[in-house]
C-alpha cells in the first residue's frame, strides 16, 4: 500500500535521510526502530507531507505523495500522530475529535467514527466536554490517536505513542494500538521502546544515521545480533 | 463635576468599542498567521473613505453601506495578501514578524500617500440628518450615532466569536492558532486559513473605519495612530482572547478620556503607551490572556 524508494531528505542544508526504502502492506503493523536522531520522525514527516523529500519516490496506492501537500495526503487516507500528541489544549475533547474529521470524506461519517473512537477509548467519551489541556498524559495520547482515527485513515503513522507514559500505561497503549490494527487500520509505528514494539509488530525496519540498517520480521530482529546488543541488552 | 466625569467615561467607552473592534482584527490576523500587519490602520482608513465617498457621491447612508465597506476591504485584503503577505507563509515565526513589519510599514506609507494624492489631506466626516441626535440619560449625553456604532462593534465581535466557536471553519482557525502542524495533519489547508483570517482582519478594520467616519472623523494620516492603538489593545487584552481584546479596547478608551479629564488631552496618547509598557512588564500575557500556549 505504501512504497518508499530511495528517499533523501534535508532540513535546510542538512541531509537527514539517505536513500531510505521501505514498504508497508495493507493490514500490517510495521515498526520503525532506531536510536535518537536516526531519522525515524523525519521518515514519518516525509510520508505525511510535512517535509518534502529532496529526491526519491513515495507511492500510496496509486498516488505519488512526493507532489501532494500535507492536507491532501490526509484526504488520501494517511494520518500522522505527532510525537507528544500535539492535541489542541484550548479546545474540548469533543472539538479535538471533530477536527480530526475535518476532511470531507471523514466529515460525512463523523458520528459513526465518533462511536468507533469512543468504543476504543471509552475514557474519551467520559471526558468529551472537558478542555483537552486538563487531560493526563495518557489521556492526551489517547485523544491524539483518537483524533487521527476520526479522519478514517487507511494508514496510521504513530510517533512515539509511549513517550512519557508510565510503564503500566505503555502496556495499555500498545494493546490499544494492536486493537486498532486488528480493526483494519494499517499502522507504521515509530518507537524507542524497541522490545515492546517488536512484540507488537509484524515486521520492522531498523534505521541508523538516516539509513536503513536492517529489516525483517519482528521475530528475526529480536534475535538479530546488532539489534539485541544495541536495544535489548 | 460628577456629570462631566460620567460624560467623559461614556465617551471613553463609546470610542473604546471601536478601538476594541480594530484591535480584534489585528489580533485575529496576528494570532493565526503571526503576521504583524502595521498597515491595519490604513485598511481602517480605507474603510472610512469607502463609507465617506458612498455617502458623499451617492447619498448612501453609512450604516446601510456597511456591507459594501466590508466587501471592499475583503477584496483589498485578499489582493494585498496574494501580492505581499502570502509570500511570507513559509518563514519562521520570528522572521514572519520582522518581514511583515517591514512590508507593513511600506504598505502603510504607500496607502497613506495614495489617499493623500486622491482625497487631499482634508479631515472628513459624514454628517447625516441624525448626526446631531442625542439621547440623554441621568444628565449624561449619548450621541445616537456613536451608540449605534458601539452596538455594531459589539455585534461584529460576538459574530466573530460565534464563528470561531461554532463552525468547522472557525475551529480550523483556532486549531491553526494552537499548532499549525497538527492542524495540517487534520487535513486543514493552512494557506486558506491564513488567507481567510487575513481578509477577515481587513474586513473588521473596514467596519471600524466606516464607523469612525460617521461618529468621528477620518484623514489620510489616521492609520498609524489606529495601528498603534490596536497594538496597545491587543497586548492589553491578551493574545487569543477575542472578548478580552474587545474589553481591552474599552479600557484604553476609558483611560484616555479619564486622562483628558484629570490631566490634559495632550497626554491622552502617552497614557495609552504607558499602559502598554506597564502591561508588558507586569502582565505580558495580557489582562485576559492565559500563560498556557
Amino acid at each position: 500500500m505504501l512504497t518508499i524508494e530511495k528517499i533523501d531528505a534535508y532540513y535546510g542544508d542538512l541531509q537527514s535521510l539517505w536513500g531510505i526504502s521501505m514498504q508497508v502492506n495493507e493490514g500490517e503493523l510495521v515498526a520503525l526502530i532506531g536510536p535518537n536522531g536516526a531519522g525515524k520522525t523525519t521518515t514519518l514527516r516525509v510520508i505525511s507531507g510535512l517535509l518534502k523529500p529532496g529526491s526519491g519516490n513515495i507511492r500510496f496506492h496509486d498516488h505519488n505523495l512526493g507532489k501532494e501537500s500535507a492536507h491532501k495526503i490526509v484526504e488520501l487516507g494517511i494520518s500522522q500522530v505527532l510525537e507528544g500528541g500535539k492535541i489542541f489544549t484550548g479546545m474540548s475533547v469533543l472539538e479535538n475529535l471533530e477536527l480530526g474529521a475535518f476532511v470531507g470524506r471523514a466529515r460525512k461519517v463523523k458520528d459513526a467514527s465518533l462511536k468507533w473512537v469512543y468504543q476504543i477509548f471509552p475514557r474519551l467519551e467520559e471526558r468529551k466536554s472537558q478542555r483537552a489541556g486538563t487531560l493526563s498524559g495518557g489521556e492526551r495520547q489517547m485523544l491524539a490517536i483518537g483524533r487521527a482515527l476520526m479522519s478514517k485513515p487507511r494508514l496510521l503513522l504513530l510517533d512515539e505513542p509511549s513517550f512519557g507514559l508510565a510503564p503500566i500505561l505503555v502496556e495499555h497503549m500498545f494493546e490499544m494500538i494492536k486493537e486498532i490494527n486488528k480493526q483494519g487500520v494499517t499502522v507504521l509505528l515509530v518507537e524507542q521502546n524497541v522490545r515492546a514494539a517488536l512484540e507488537l509488530a509484524h515486521r520492522a525496519y531498523v534505521i541508523e544515521n538516516g539509513r536503513i540498517a536492517g529489516q525483517g520480521t519482528a521475530k528475526d530482529l529480536v534475535s538479530f545480533e546488532s539489534v539485541r546488543s544495541a536495544y535489548l541488552a | 463635576m460628577f456629570d462631566a466625569l460620567a460624560q467623559n467615561l461614556v465617551y471613553g467607552i463609546l470610542v473604546g468599542a471601536l478601538y476594541g473592534l480594530a484591535a480584534v482584527g489585528l489580533s485575529l490576523v496576528f494570532g493565526v498567521t503571526k503576521f504583524l500587519n502595521v498597515a491595519h490602520g490604513e485598511f481602517l482608513m480605507f474603510g472610512g473613505y469607502a463609507s465617506f465617498w458612498l455617502f458623499t457621491l451617492w447619498k448612501v447612508d453609512p450604516f446601510v453601506s456597511l456591507p459594501a465597506a466590508i466587501v471592499f476591504l475583503l477584496v483589498l485584503g485578499a489582493v494585498f495578501y496574494k501580492l505581499l503577505f502570502g509570500r511570507m507563509v513559509k518563514l519562521t515565526e520570528a522572521e514572519k514578524i520582522q518581514n511583515t513589519l517591514l512590508v507593513g510599514f511600506g504598505l502603510s506609507l504607500i496607502l497613506q500617500n495614495l489617499a493623500l494624492r486622491f482625497w487631499t489631506a482634508d479631515t472628513r466626516s459624514i454628517t447625516t440628518f441624525y448626526s446631531g441626535a442625542v439621547f440623554t440619560f441621568a444628565g449624561v449625553r449619548f450621541p445616537i450615532v456613536r451608540l449605534a456604532s458601539m452596538g455594531i462593534a459589539f455585534v461584529a465581535v460576538v459574530a466573530l466569536q460565534l464563528f470561531l466557536r461554532r463552525t468547522y471553519t472557525g475551529k480550523a482557525l483556532r486549531a491553526t492558532v494552537e499548532n499549525w502542524e497538527a492542524a495540517t495533519l487534520m487535513g486543514i489547508d493552512i494557506q486558506r486559513v491564513y488567507l481567510l483570517s487575513f481578509v477577515m482582519g481587513a474586513a473588521l478594520a473596514g467596519v471600524a473605519g466606516a464607523l469612525v467616519s460617521v461618529g468621528y472623523s477620518i484623514d489620510p494620516t489616521m492609520g498609524m495612530g489606529w495601528t498603534l492603538k490596536s497594538l496597545v489593545v491587543m497586548v492589553l487584552g491578551g493574545l487569543g482572547s477575542i472578548t478580552g481584546t474587545f474589553v481591552g479596547g474599552i479600557i484604553l478608551g476609558v483611560t484616555e478620556s479619564a486622562t483628558g479629564y484629570f490631566l490634559s488631552l495632550t497626554y491622552k496618547e502617552v497614557v495609552g503607551l504607558v499602559l502598554f509598557i506597564l502591561v508588558l512588564i507586569f502582565r505580558p500575557q495580557g489582562l485576559f490572556g492565559t500563560k498556557e500556549g
